[in-house]
């Protein structure tokens, strides 16, 4: 048993890569910042053009949203910094990674928010159309709001997915926590840094987990 | 501009690389294919196992299973296999590529699945259990037979989607160099100093992957939860 500690939770060792762990979790903290909030906004502009019910349009949309869910994400990533560079495109692993996760997040946001939008009565809107609304207001003030409260649980289940994703930003050198714990472990010949970025991501994403359990629980519930 | 677009087509539409590597793709398309299966039966398996074993009620199995689906939901995949093929050696337990990949991802499906398919047991109306019982079947005849169907078939959406989010996570192979799509196409590209691989790689994915996202949405509208 203390063999087993000593390897794989050797104190020692964690308080002397401590500093370089920290500095990695805070570069996924900043990524986190950087790639939910431009999926989102991707999300519900697909979500949007395709509620104006443009028939080309939308056509268009699901052949995108369908193209970056069949593509696994760390391949969308390869092919934007490898291959770029070779028509003349020089990215920094951040602005590639930035990239790649708009182009994937927002499809699955996308889907969320159209499903969610969906789940609208249309009564909804002609209510607010009748009222002097332009479509604009319409679904700023009152088709949104419901369609986002609709879908939340599948906005934070897709949300704990993509800071989960964050992770294939090592496959580029991004120094974010998994790659801080790799290049750490390979210093010092010692699992634990590998051990202490498990503990973090899991102290960091268990929370929302429970929380998805509770909105699935109450969903059951509720039928 | 036209320059441009030769310098675009000779970089990612190269004929000449892509038919001197097509059978190096098509070797790591193979190794994704077999991965993926491999990672849909173990982990529907085990998760419909763990579904059922949950179904008894037994207190600490309860706990020990919740606490395996959280730990396994809030990890990251990539965390996952890197401990598995990193950490395990040093109890002198060392895995192939090939073993820490699938044993991984089976991990992580079966969580979820278990997870899905709870949900549809706790959905199957409680008059079914109390019909089935009352008629002389037992408790794991009910659950086999009249209960686990019912919750399956409820639960085929979610766990479409699942599975595909979970085997497109074998591309997280290449980081232990095990040799799948993106690991020979990548190498392929630095050796050949041309990312027409990638292209290539890229295709293969398409060509696995969207079926099975088409197939998802067929599925997913055969199955609708009736509400």
């Amino acid at each position: 048993m203390a063999e087993i500690l000593d390897t794989f939770f050797n104190i020692e060792i964690l308080l002397r890569v401590l500093p370089f762990i920290l500095e990695g979790l805070g570069m996924t903290l900043l990524l986190c910042a950087i790639t939910v909030p431009i999926g989102l906004a991707g999300g519900l502009a697909v979500a949007w053009v395709w509620s104006l019910k443009k028939r080309y349009v939308n056509w268009a949309l699901v052949v995108y949203v369908d193209f970056f869910r069949a593509f696994p994400p760390l391949v969308l990533l390869i092919f934007v910094y490898f291959g770029l560079p070779f028509v003349g495109v020089d990215l920094s692993p951040f602005a590639a990674v930035a990239i790649a996760f708009l182009l994937n997040a927002s499809s699955y946001y996308g889907e969320i928010f159209r499903a969610g939008i969906e789940s609208v009565p249309h009564g909804q809107w002609e209510a607010a159309r009748a009222s002097g609304l332009s479509r604009f207001q319409t679904m700023r003030y009152v088709v949104l709001p419901q369609a986002t409260r609709n879908v939340l649980p599948d906005l934070i289940g897709n949300t704990l997915e993509v800071v989960k994703l964050t992770t294939i930003a090592s496959v580029v050198a991004l120094g974010e926590l998994l790659h801080a714990a790799r290049l750490a472990q390979s210093l010092v010949y010692n699992p634990t840094p590998i051990v202490a970025a498990a503990l973090i991501y899991l102290a960091l994403l268990w929370p929302a987990v429970r929380l998805l359990r509770h909105f699935e629980h109450r969903h059951l519930v509720a039928r | 501009m036209d320059n441009g677009l030769e310098r675009l087509v000779f970089a990612f539409f190269n004929a000449e690389i892509a038919a001197a590597w097509a059978p190096k793709i098509l070797e790591g398309m193979w190794v994704t294919i077999l991965v993926s299966l491999a990672v849909v039966a173990t982990g529907l398996a085990l998760g419909l196992a763990l579904a059922a074993l949950r179904a008894y009620r037994i207190g600490p199995v309860d706990v020990a299973i919740v606490a395996f689906v959280d730990i396994l939901r809030a990890l990251p995949p990539l965390v996952v296999i890197i401990i598995l093929f990193f950490a395990f050696p040093y109890l002198d337990l060392p895995m192939s590529a090939f073993t820490a990949t699938w044993l991984s991802l089976s991990l992580v499906l079966a969580a979820f699945a278990e997870e899905i398919w709870w949900a549809g047991i706790l959905a199957v109306p409680r008059g079914q259990w109390e019909a089935a019982r009352s008629t002389g079947l037992g408790f794991g005849a009910t659950l086999g037979y009249v209960v686990l169907p019912q919750a399956v078939r409820m639960t085929v959406p979610p766990l479409v989607n699942r599975v595909i989010a979970v085997t497109k996570g074998t591309a997280l192979g290449s980081v232990v160099a095990l040799s799948e799509i993106v690991s020979q196409a990548s190498s392929a590209a630095s050796l050949a100093g041309n990312p027409t691989p990638l292209t290539l790689g890229a295709a293969a994915y398409l060509a696995i992957f969207v079926p099975v996202v088409v197939l998802g949405r067929w599925l997913e509208t055969r199955f609708a939860w009736k509400r």
